[in-house]
């Protein structure tokens, strides 16, 4: 049977587009990640594809003054090593040369002839050896160019630095304290609505409806405006400063209803009319009905309604700009990540780790309600279940 | 106790008019049986005495009380739906007791009754699954187990056996006869489209037609006495022949009904002469479709048939056993 369907074209169709799926999500979140944990030097010299690999940088170095010259046979000898002073030992020397044009001019382990007879010898750990037949008398000594290679370096110090030093830390707390709320507070009102306008016998139901449905319709920035007018107004009216949290819950929760009851509404209107039917005969009111049998039917929509409202939320930088302040008490991640734009745009090991504060409440949201979109509650109700 | 009585009952949806003035009695402890095509009324009608649809006008009475307005809740009625309707997110504990519950019951009593019911539907062992994990037969019985465990007084069933198959449908229909036996008192109201439900489970039969009620009578008078063409015909299987022209002429009948039974073969020529087209042989009858200038005529032969297939046969209805239709499709009295 599976082979079969394994075999029609297409089924084959149907896999290659969820692999081209999958792919065109995961690699730039892959990236993201793997960015965000590679040592900020890393990230400016080299795609995150490389980051397993070891990575060439051009680096500069300087010798040692005549201060260190040691006579020997005859010559006059300067040694040292180039990573002295510098905290990653660890690289490895591949290339070096005297010229900046030319960094890459001699091997490492190779002996360089330099002018006045001087020889300069550089090996793989860094150590040179640079001789002279003459003293040397230069107070500093020359530059050296080299080609060293890293090894790849993981780090979570951007994460510490984003979280406790840059403020996203705060921010993150800031976002939760605006998603939450305004996630749970439209699907407690839309939740009756739309039971409501699904079952029972009001006034002017279709109505309703319609002008529901119109709502969805209405662009948010044609009423932000107006709102925020109103808000000030009986903000004004109750002595409550005009930049609140409350604020931007009750903008969130109008802005989400209209399509959190449309959602509910046609979920729980395709509930077997048969089970509402057979509660009412077994004396169950509409409160209960409600409560005992639509609601514990309907959490897959529930659940996938909460899923758009909280990533619309959480996302949202207009809304929050709009209704909460700028302070640091008040500030959103999106509002934060913005602001770093512009204050740290060449730091991507800043940027990159903030992003990724940003999409991890996302994902583990999406992933931990997702089964729901998929579950079956109703099986074994009705016919055919 | 739980006579019903319907007075001059209509019921229309906007301009569409669904029941026209029925009027039954329904006598405490009877099984009544709707019957009827698709789309004649049965449902609406059964609908309307549970209170799930109100009535436009006439009165329902339940123990010689009007309940036109009451909610169905408090008539003292259950009803079992065709698709089962069963909580699918409770356990079948949960599913019969959901009614008790809402009665304010305690749980101690709930816990007794529903292990009652339980008990006498055989779901001991199945209380703590979800409906999903019973098969159809267990569903229903649950179902069933909803409407006992209310006490009430009347049963409402909306066509319960139709999603099962043949062999299940044939041990349910026992089982409902056996609940009929062991709650006496509790009248059923029951509505199938199969007239062999009908035959074997009612006490009497209502036929209805267009939102009419046709004929009510128990399952003999109506296949012994059926009062119009279309309860003769619905009522009986295979269906009753209906002959018009010459054979009906001589009986003064503008059609004459004869079931496949009452036919005999004559070696003389007689009114009715046809050719045998087709034979249905099943073991214990044989079918015999025969073309005869009045149309098709279904025969009806016990054990096998010796006939052949275009043969000439020469058919004469059994004279007792003839029913006589006039000009209004209605039954001749004299």
């Amino acid at each position: 049977m599976l082979k079969r369907f394994a075999l029609e074209p297409s089924r084959i169709a149907l896999n290659l587009a969820v692999i081209f799926i999958i792919t065109l999500w995961t690699l730039p979140t892959a990236g993201l990640l793997i960015s965000s944990l590679r040592d900020k030097n890393d990230i400016a010299a080299s795609g995150w594809w490389t980051a397993l690999a070891s990575a060439d940088r051009n680096q500069v170095g300087r010798l040692k003054g005549m201060a260190d010259q040691v006579e020997k046979d005859g010559k006059f000898v300067i040694s040292g090593n180039l990573f002295e002073g510098q905290d990653a030992v660890s690289g490895k020397v591949s290339f070096f040369g005297t010229k900046v044009q030319a960094p890459g001019a001699y091997a490492a382990g190779s002996t360089a002839d330099l002018e006045n007879g001087q020889t300069l010898t550089v090996s793989g750990d860094g150590t040179y050896t640079l001789t002279s037949p003459t003293a040397f008398d230069n107070e500093r000594g020359g530059r050296v160019f080299y080609i060293s290679s890293q090894p790849p370096r993981f780090t979570t110090e951007n994460y510490q630095t984003v979280l406790f030093s840059e403020g996203i830390g705060r921010s993150f707390i800031n976002s939760l304290t605006v998603t939450i709320p305004a996630t749970i507070i439209p699907i407690l009102i839309a939740a009756f609505a739309a039971y409501a306008l699904a079952w029972m016998k009001l006034p002017f139901r279709g109505l309703l409806i319609a002008i529901i449905v119109g709502l969805l319709v209405v662009p948010l920035q044609m009423s932000l405006i107006p709102l925020l007018k109103l808000y000030n107004a009986a903000g004004n009216f109750f002595g409550v400063p005009s930049k609140t949290y409350l604020g931007i819950w009750l903008a969130h929760t109008g802005f989400g209803l209209p399509f959190a009851i449309y959602l509910l509404r046609s979920y729980i209107a395709g509930l077997p009319k048969d089970l509402i039917e057979s509660a009412q005969i077994d004396g169950a009111n509409d409160f209960k009905i409600f409560r005992r049998v639509v609601l514990p039917l309907c959490f897959p929509a529930l659940a996938s309604f909460a899923i758009f409202q909280f990533l619309w939320v959480w996302n949202d930088l207009l809304v929050a700009i709009v209704f909460l302040g700028s302070g640091p008490d008040q500030l959103v991640l999106t509002g934060k990540l913005n602001a770093l734009l512009g204050s740290r745009g060449g730091n991507w090991e800043i940027l990159t780790a903030s992003a990724f504060v940003t999409i991890i409440v996302p994902l583990v949201v999406f992933f931990s309600l997702q089964r729901y979109f998929v579950r079956g509650l109703l099986a074994g109700s009705v016919k055919g279940g | 106790m739980a006579d019903i009585k319907l007075t001059n009952l209509n019921k229309s949806y906007g301009a569409v008019h669904i029941l026209k003035d029925v009027n039954l009695d329904i006598k405490s402890g009877e099984f009544i049986v709707f019957v009827g095509p698709s789309g004649c009324g049965k449902s609406t009608l059964l609908r309307s005495i549970s209170g799930l649809d109100q009535v436009t006008s006439g009165t329902l009475e339940i123990d010689k009380a009007v309940v036109n307005e009451v909610p169905p809740s408090k008539r003292g009625i259950a009803m079992v739906f065709q698709s089962y309707a069963l909580y699918p997110h409770m356990s079948v504990f949960e599913n019969i007791g959901f009614a008790l519950e809402n009665q304010g019951l305690s749980r101690a009593e709930i816990k007794k009754k529903v292990e009652a019911v339980g008990e006498m539907l055989q779901l001991t062992s199945y209380l703590t699954r979800l409906p999903k994990a019973l098969s159809g037969g267990q569903r229903q019985r649950v179902a069933i187990g909803r409407a006992i465990v209310r006490g009430a007084k009347v049963f409402l069933f909306d066509e319960p056996l139709s999603n099962l198959d043949a062999a299940l449908r044939v041990q349910m229909r026992m089982e409902i006869a056996k609940l009929k036996r062991d709650l006496p008192n509790t009248t059923m109201v029951y509505v199938t489209h199969d007239q062999v439900e009908a035959m074997t489970m009612a006490d009497r039969i209502v036929v209805l037609q267009a939102g009419r009620v046709m004929q009510v009578g128990t399952p003999m008078e109506l296949y012994e006495n059926p009062n119009s063409t279309f309860v003769a015909g619905f009522i009986g299987s295979p269906k009753m022949n209906f002959i018009t022209g010459a054979p009906a002429d001589k009986l003064k009948a503008k059609t004459i009904g004869v079931r496949p039974e009452h036919f005999e073969f004559s070696k003389t020529k007689t009114d009715i002469e046809g050719t045998l087209d087709y034979t249905e042989i099943l073991g214990s009858d044989s079918f015999l479709y025969v073309t005869t200038p009045s149309g098709m005529l279904t025969v009806r032969e016990p054990g096998r048939t010796e006939f052949k297939t275009g043969q000439k046969l020469h058919l004469k209805p059994l004279a007792q056993h003839v029913h006589r239709f006039g000009d209004d499709d209605m039954r001749l009295t004299k």
